[in-house]
């Protein structure tokens, strides 16, 4: 690693800036930046990977092809959210934009937080700094939120390209993505606190797998039974798929409103959580 | 890192004792009696001690993986496909046309796995290339080792989804026992060149193009999905030269029972040459990465 990416601090710059014009307080409370600094930070190092970062866009790209070239012809039209038949693209569409943003989220705030927590210290170097254990979970959670927008935004522009978005409603599946996105970064980053080695996050796929294939992502929940119905009901990536499919087919009620705040609560929960946790592992 | 000339020495260091017994000379590697895996067995052996501590965790997603997939794809999606007709399949349920490719597929994300991130790990991370350099392995016994267990992992989880395979019924022919060393094959084919790349990476963004530029559009467009004659026919050609679909295409031939000779020993030559050519590399990348 060349030691530009391990320069977390610059010596010039916004953050200087930030710190001269900035509270007095330094000694107490970090004031409300904390969290911004972390983004920052991520930011800085992403530079000089941004390819990888940019290329994310593709993976959805890839799959609405695959759809829209292959399965879309196997599978034809099924019944969409308001019992109208709707090509089966524009069914998945919206499904996979909701899995492509819980997974997102997911790497993020597991492999990616657990690198950094045990491998590259840097929580340990933070929190030697004014920053408390909160602000790290904010800021890590922010930061995968900020990724996590970038590539909503993409997915539905393509989606619109595509023609495959129906109302207007559809520009709010970005927020509602970036929702998920928070949701299952807050749940992830608190599990990956428990994480003892890389071999426990097989048990990250063993739980975002199932969600991904059977949360009806890709056909309708009418193909199960009435009591699998019922759990995949209970699961937080079908609250996410629902709220999006509705959302780009222009079927909205109130109901929605019911399936966000279900997201929202887990997500602050999560945040609260691993703020907790993070603090209890680093401040010893 | 150690620094080593282009040979292992053939003498002990000099512990200086006068009193000492000289210690005989380690044997010469490979030499006297023909082994065909020479030392490598020991690399292997090494990492079956560390998958013992290990399995549990990875048992659940190499069973539950296959069980949701096949369940998913099979079930779920099937009614939806054979509610429409399954003429473009060949007339045979979607869940008996998608099982063969997911039996394949499973051996080419088990070889992509386990032959990147721990290959490069077993240098930058957890440094056990490292260690067992400094033992009489060569840089070759290293590597077929660390290969001989990765095939070792293609084949259990191969063998999970061949299990499910038969138990739904997805499998139509005998010859799905076959299927399985197809799928095992298909695995290597990747493993081989991939370890081989893998030990020459310095930075792991590499890996991230991998999965996203590699293993997903192989994923998606082989014909494990959606028959390839759905490509438009400009792509067509490309999706034949990729090595999933022989392994996709050997694997439906063999569990459907429509297998012909020629087209499936066509297909194992493919698998098998780059698996060989695989080998081969790996063998000398390693040696140039471990030596320095």
């Amino acid at each position: 690693m060349s030691s530009g990416s391990l320069r977390m601090l610059p010596p010039a710059g916004r953050l200087a800036r930030l710190r001269r014009g900035g509270s007095p307080g330094r000694q107490g409370a970090p004031g409300e930046l904390g969290s911004f600094r972390l983004i920052e930070r991520h930011a800085r190092v992403y530079r000089h990977a941004w390819l990888v970062f940019a290329s994310g866009v593709f993976e959805p790209l890839f799959y609405l092809l695959s759809v829209g070239l292959g399965l879309g012809v196997l599978v034809g039209k099924v019944p969409g959210p308001g019992g109208q038949l709707i090509p089966y693209r524009e069914f998945v569409a919206p499904g996979l934009l909701a899995v492509s943003s819980m997974n997102g989220a997911m790497y993020d705030s597991t492999f990616n937080v657990f690198f950094r927590l045990k491998y590259a210290k840097l929580y340990d170097a933070i929190l030697a700094t004014p920053m408390r254990p909160a602000q790290v979970a904010l800021g890590e959670i922010g930061w995968a939120l900020l990724r996590g927008t970038i590539y909503a935004v993409a997915f539905t522009l393509v989606m619109l390209g595509l023609g495959l978005v129906h109302s207007w409603w559809a520009v709010l599946a970005v927020p509602v993505a970036v929702l998920i996105g928070f949701a299952f970064a807050a749940v992830g980053m608190t599990g990956t606190t428990y994480m003892k080695s890389w071999q426990d996050f097989d048990y990250v796929i063993l739980a975002s797998m199932p969600l991904f294939l059977f949360s009806a992502t890709f056909y309708p929940l009418s193909v199960y039974p009435r009591v699998v119905q019922v759990i995949v009901e209970c699961t937080p990536l079908y609250q996410g798929v629902v709220l999006l499919r509705d959302l780009t087919q222009g079927v909205v009620g109130p109901g929605l409103l019911w399936r966000a705040a279900y997201l929202a609560v887990l997500g602050l929960a999560g945040l609260a959580a691993a703020g907790r946790r993070i603090g209890k592992l680093l401040l010893v | 890192m150690l620094i080593r000339g282009d040979d292992p020495p053939q003498t002990p260091p000099d512990h200086g004792g006068a009193t000492r017994p000289p210690v005989p000379p380690r044997p010469p590697v490979n030499g006297g009696v023909p082994r065909p895996f020479g030392l490598s067995i020991r690399a292997f052996r090494c990492w079956l001690t560390v998958y013992r501590r290990i399995w549990r965790s990875s048992i659940w997603s190499s069973v539950l993986g296959p069980l949701f997939y096949l369940g998913a794809m099979g079930f779920g999606l099937g009614s939806l496909v054979d509610a429409r007709g399954t003429a473009s399949l060949g007339g045979v349920s979607y869940l008996a046309f998608v099982a063969p490719a997911i039996l394949a597929s499973s051996g080419m994300n088990t070889a992509m796995g386990e032959a990147s991130y721990p290959v490069f790990g077993s240098i930058k991370w957890n440094k056990i290339y490292i260690g067992a350099q400094a033992s009489p392995l060569r840089p070759a016994d290293i590597f077929r080792g660390h290969l001989m267990f990765i095939t070792m992992r293609i084949a259990m989880n191969a063998a999970v989804v061949t299990v499910f395979m038969c138990a739904f019924g997805a499998a139509r022919s005998p010859w799905v026992v076959l299927a399985w060393p197809a799928a095992v094959l298909t695995g290597l084919a990747f493993a081989a060149p991939i370890a081989a790349w893998a030990v020459t990476v310095t930075k792991e963004n590499s890996f991230a193009y991998l999965f996203r530029f590699g293993m997903m559009p192989l994923m998606l467009f082989s014909g494990t999905f959606f028959p390839l004659s759905q490509l438009p026919s400009w792509l067509r050609p490309l999706a034949y030269a990729t090595p999933l679909w022989h392994g996709v295409a050997l694997c439906r031939a063999l569990s459907l029972g429509r297998a012909d000779l020629l087209g499936a020993l066509g297909h194992v030559a493919y698998l098998a040459a780059l698996a060989s050519i695989g080998i081969w590399a790996g063998a000398r990348t390693y040696r140039g990465r471990l030596y320095v």
